[in-house]
Parts: structure tokens; C-alpha cells; sequence
């Protein structure tokens, strides 16, 4: 980038005042911005590379057992689907993650509305749930094995506690942190407590939460792929195991797809939602 | 231009051997004070004289400060701020109604942003106001409550020169509309004797000088006669012309 357009104002006929030196005309400066953003820049490098996948695998550069081409990928998903257990393993990871995250969110908040808005709430379980966080909850597996069994209710229960931990630490952080100034308004408006709270607490902790519950699906899913590759008898993570017991590498890209295609959707549901919930926030940046 | 009589034998606020210290240091230092209903008070001061203290323990905020001594104050309180704290994820007029109750709470809060010359800019975000018009809806916020004392803490202080001016003219005439009895908390000379019936001057944790201006308003800045209060009070504050 070496060209840079100057839309100078035409300038009027130049000001013929007493120039006692020489005058120049206002130039604009080298602007250091990257500047306007391009059109739907956030998909194009995504695309680039399927382009140069498909374009390398139509010229036999790629080794089809290591990396299949992009239609093969196609092609085995659509038989999955439609002759294989795809749609089931789909479900099943799905449903193992949702619940997960349900009970996961659900006892973040509670947990942080307990911590943030009472001082017994907060000797209680702020300690506890620092230590647990201290604790990588991905080593708590062999233990959870013992408790609850290899079935479901184990796979459930950490990827609860994979998604708790950073809605509870974003969101007891936000109402911990509430500004002080509003605190005093609220005294002095006469707002009871429950109306603090409702009013001026949870709405000033939105954005943290929401910080929080972006990391929790992530976590979420991260979760869902270590516990269905280490020990499961079904759903998608099984589905690429086996493949990788076969050496087809079709089914773990069409399993790979999958797991992209739910990260990407969670996220920017979770986007949405975070931007109409905190649409106050747009004028700032808009 | 003397508030009316009756109002004015009745106290609204009345301070006896008024206290507070931070950290040992003692910042009021037995303070006596009536402020009777309806009058407009100005309190002056160097910055750390205690002025905010004092308008702290009044507004009843200052939890946590060491301190003593009798304080009454009227049911309806309300308090302005340097800044306007506005909730920022609120529009102007819930904003305006935050903590205000009964059926007629909208219709007072509408009223109180048309008085404020912010009729129209209801569902306005905070953010999109200017630093005037963020501080004139904090003044409608202040209004809703129907407040028998209006507390304001540096309110103009956040503001440009010219802003300033029109505030000053905005304050007094909701003050002779409704007539609360007004503590108005600033570290500037001309804006104490333009607004106020009455200045004082917080010196060494005390009282300094209890001073009526006694002119007509609206004053204007350029009037002679306010430079002999303003010697006044620039002596209590112990600032000297310096004749270089």
C-alpha cells in the first residue's frame, strides 16, 4: 500500500495573505489506521484456503489417505447421514453438550448472584470456586469415572463444571466490580435493594456475563471432545475414533465439520444475543 | 426576592457540633448549621476543605467516616453529582425515573425533562448526549423526586465556561419554580454569588464566613456591586491579590 488517496477540499483560491514565507497547502497526513475494513473480511481467508485445498487436490498434490479432498469430505457426510448413524452420533453429542452447559450456566449464575450480592455468599463460595479452578477439570475424569460411572452423567457432569467456572468467575467479577458512583446513586435515588439489584447490578454485570458464557460454550464443546474420544460408546468423538482405527480420514474431517460448524453456530448465536441484550453498548463503538 | 416568610421559620436542614475525620484527620470540626426551607445556599471552599464531606453527610452517604454530632434533614433528598451518572444501559427517561414511584412517576418524568429544555430526548441513550445535556437530565432526575432539599456537589464543575453560564441560569429558575431549600457545593467564587441568597465558606473544618448576597436576580456577572462580595469571600479564602 504505497497510493494514498488525499480528498483534499478544493481549496479555496489560496489565501493571499501577507506570506511572509512560502505557504503550503495542508496535506492530509499518512493516515497509521489500517483503515476501512473490506467487505465480508472475516470469511475470506476461510475461503482462500478451501480454494487452495480444492485446487491441490484436484492436482494430485495432496496424499487423498492424509487429507481427502473437499468433496470426498462431502460426499462421505452425505452418506453418513443418510446410510450411517451420523444424524445419531450428531444428536448425541449434542445432547450430551447441551445439558452440560444448561446445568453448567445455570449454576454460574447462581453461584455468582450468591458470591457477588453477599458477603456470607461470598466467604462461602468464592474461596471454593478458585481452588476448583485451580484444579485443570479435565484431570477430575478418572475421579468422576469412579463416582458416577462411565455412562453419561459423568461426561454431563464435567462438562458442567468446564462451563461453569468461567461464567462464574466473568460474572462474579462484573457484579464485584460494579462502579461505586452507582452504587451511591442508587442510595440516593432511595432504590430499595431487590430494585438495586434488578436495576442497577445485574444490567452493569451483563457484559462481563457475557464474556463469561462466550468462553463457556467454547469450553463446552472442548469438553464434549475429550470426553468422546477417551471413552464413549457413541457420538461424534466416537464416530472420528473408529475412523482413526481405520484410517479413514474422510470421516474425521466430516467429523471435524461437524464440531466446526456447532462452535460456529453457538457463537454467533451467542453474539446475537449479546448484542441485543447489550445494544446500549453499539453507541459507544458505533 | 425573599422566599416566602413562613417557609423560611422552618428549617429544613439543621447541623449541631457536625464531625468527621478521616484517618485521624479531622475535616469538620463541630459544625452548627441551619439552612432554612426554600433558600439557596452556596457552600465554598478550597478543594479538600471538607465540602463534599459535608455534603456527603447531609445526602447521608458517607458510610464509614469517623464522625459525630446531630444532623436533620427533610424526607425528600436528592442529590446532584459532578458527573452525572447516568446509567449508561438505560435511556434518559427510565434513567430519569430511576427510584421515582406511583402511577404519575412517567408523566412527572417527562414534565421534568421538558423543564430541563430535554423534551424529545427521551429514548435517547446517555452516551449520545453531550457533558450539558448528560448534567440537565441529571438535574430532571433530581426534580422527579419533588425534593424539599436539592444537594449538588460541584455540579457544573465537569462543564465547559459557556455551558456553565446556561446552567447557572437553568438551576435558579427550577429553584424559584419549585423552591427546595438548595446546598449547592462549588469551589467557584462568581458561580456562588450569581445563584446563591447566601455563601459560606468552610474553612479549617468550620464555618468561615456566613455571607447574604443580598441583590436582585437574575445577576449578572458583570454587575459592580457583586465585586465587593467577591473580595469578601476571596479574602475568607485567603487568597490576596497579588499586586505584581
Amino acid at each position: 500500500m504505497t497510493t494514498v488517496t488525499t480528498t483534499t477540499t478544493p481549496a479555496a483560491p489560496a489565501p493571499a495573505g501577507p506570506a511572509d514565507g512560502e505557504e503550503r497547502q495542508v496535506r492530509r497526513r499518512r493516515r497509521l489506521s489500517p483503515g476501512r475494513r473490506l467487505p465480508a473480511a472475516r470469511m475470506l481467508g476461510p475461503v482462500l484456503v478451501l480454494l487452495l485445498w480444492a485446487a491441490a487436490s484436484a492436482a494430485g498434490l495432496l496424499d487423498p489417505g492424509a487429507i481427502p479432498a473437499p468433496w470426498t469430505v462431502l460426499e462421505t457426510g452425505a452418506r453418513l447421514w443418510t446410510e450411517g448413524t451420523l444424524a445419531d452420533d450428531i444428536l448425541t453429542s449434542l445432547r450430551r453438550a447441551g445439558t452440560g452447559f444448561a446445568l453448567g450456566l445455570t449454576a454460574g449464575i447462581v453461584l455468582a448472584l450468591a458470591a457477588g450480592l453477599s458477603r456470607a455468599g461470598e466467604a462461602l463460595i468464592d474461596g471454593s470456586v478458585q481452588l476448583n479452578r485451580a484444579v485443570p477439570t479435565l484431570g477430575l475424569i478418572p475421579l468422576f469415572i469412579l463416582w458416577l460411572g462411565i455412562g453419561e452423567t459423568f461426561k454431563v457432569a464435567i462438562i458442567a463444571i468446564v462451563v461453569y467456572i468461567p461464567i462464574y468467575l466473568n460474572t462474579h467479577a462484573a457484579l464485584s466490580g460494579i462502579d461505586h458512583r452507582f452504587v451511591e446513586l442508587a442510595e440516593v435515588q432511595g432504590l430499595s435493594r431487590p430494585a438495586f439489584v434488578r436495576q442497577v447490578v445485574v444490567p452493569g454485570a451483563l457484559p462481563g456475563f457475557f464474556v463469561g458464557l462466550r468462553l463457556g460454550v467454547t469450553g463446552s464443546w472442548l469438553g464434549l471432545v475429550v470426553l468422546e474420544q477417551i471413552n464413549a460408546t457413541s457420538g461424534l468423538g466416537y464416530m472420528m475414533f473408529q475412523a482413526q482405527n481405520y484410517g479413514q480420514t474422510d470421516v474425521i474431517l466430516v467429523g471435524l465439520v461437524v464440531y466446526g460448524v456447532f462452535g460456529l453456530v453457538s457463537d454467533t448465536l451467542v453474539r446475537l444475543i449479546e448484542r441485543r441484550v447489550l445494544s446500549w453498548r453499539r453507541t459507544l463503538s458505533s | 426576592m425573599a422566599p416566602h416568610a413562613e417557609q423560611l421559620t422552618r428549617p429544613a436542614v439543621r447541623l449541631r457540633g457536625l464531625t468527621r475525620s478521616f484517618a485521624g484527620r479531622t475535616v469538620l470540626d463541630g459544625i452548627d448549621l441551619d439552612l432554612p426551607a426554600g433558600q439557596f445556599t452556596a457552600l465554598l471552599g478550597h478543594s479538600g476543605s471538607g465540602k463534599s464531606t459535608l455534603l456527603r453527610a447531609v445526602a447521608g452517604i458517607d458510610h464509614g467516616v469517623a464522625g459525630g454530632g446531630t444532623l436533620t434533614a427533610p424526607e425528600r433528598v436528592s442529590v446532584v453529582f459532578q458527573d452525572s451518572r447516568l446509567l449508561p444501559w438505560r435511556r434518559v427517561l427510565p434513567n430519569v425515573l430511576l427510584g421515582a414511584a406511583g402511577g404519575d412517576a412517567e408523566e412527572r418524568g417527562r414534565a421534568a425533562l421538558a423543564e430541563v429544555g430535554l423534551g424529545g430526548r427521551e429514548r435517547a441513550w446517555p452516551s449520545e448526549l453531550s457533558g450539558g445535556e448528560a448534567q440537565r437530565a441529571a438535574l430532571a432526575r433530581s426534580l422527579v423526586r419533588e425534593p424539599e432539599l436539592l444537594l449538588a456537589d460541584e455540579p457544573f464543575g465537569a462543564l465547559d465556561a459557556l455551558t456553565r453560564i446556561r446552567m447557572h441560569g437553568l438551576l435558579r429558575r427550577l429553584w424559584e419554580r419549585h423552591r427546595p431549600c438548595v446546598l449547592l457545593v462549588t469551589h467557584d467564587v462568581d458561580e456562588a454569588i450569581v445563584l446563591a441568597d447566601r455563601v459560606l465558606v468552610l474553612d479549617r473544618g468550620r464555618i468561615g464566613l456566613d455571607l447574604a448576597i443580598d441583590r436582585p436576580h437574575p445577576r449578572s456577572y458583570r454587575d459592580p456591586l457583586l465585586g465587593e462580595y467577591r473580595e469578601r469571600l476571596l479574602t475568607a479564602l485567603g487568597v490576596t491579590e497579588d499586586p505584581a
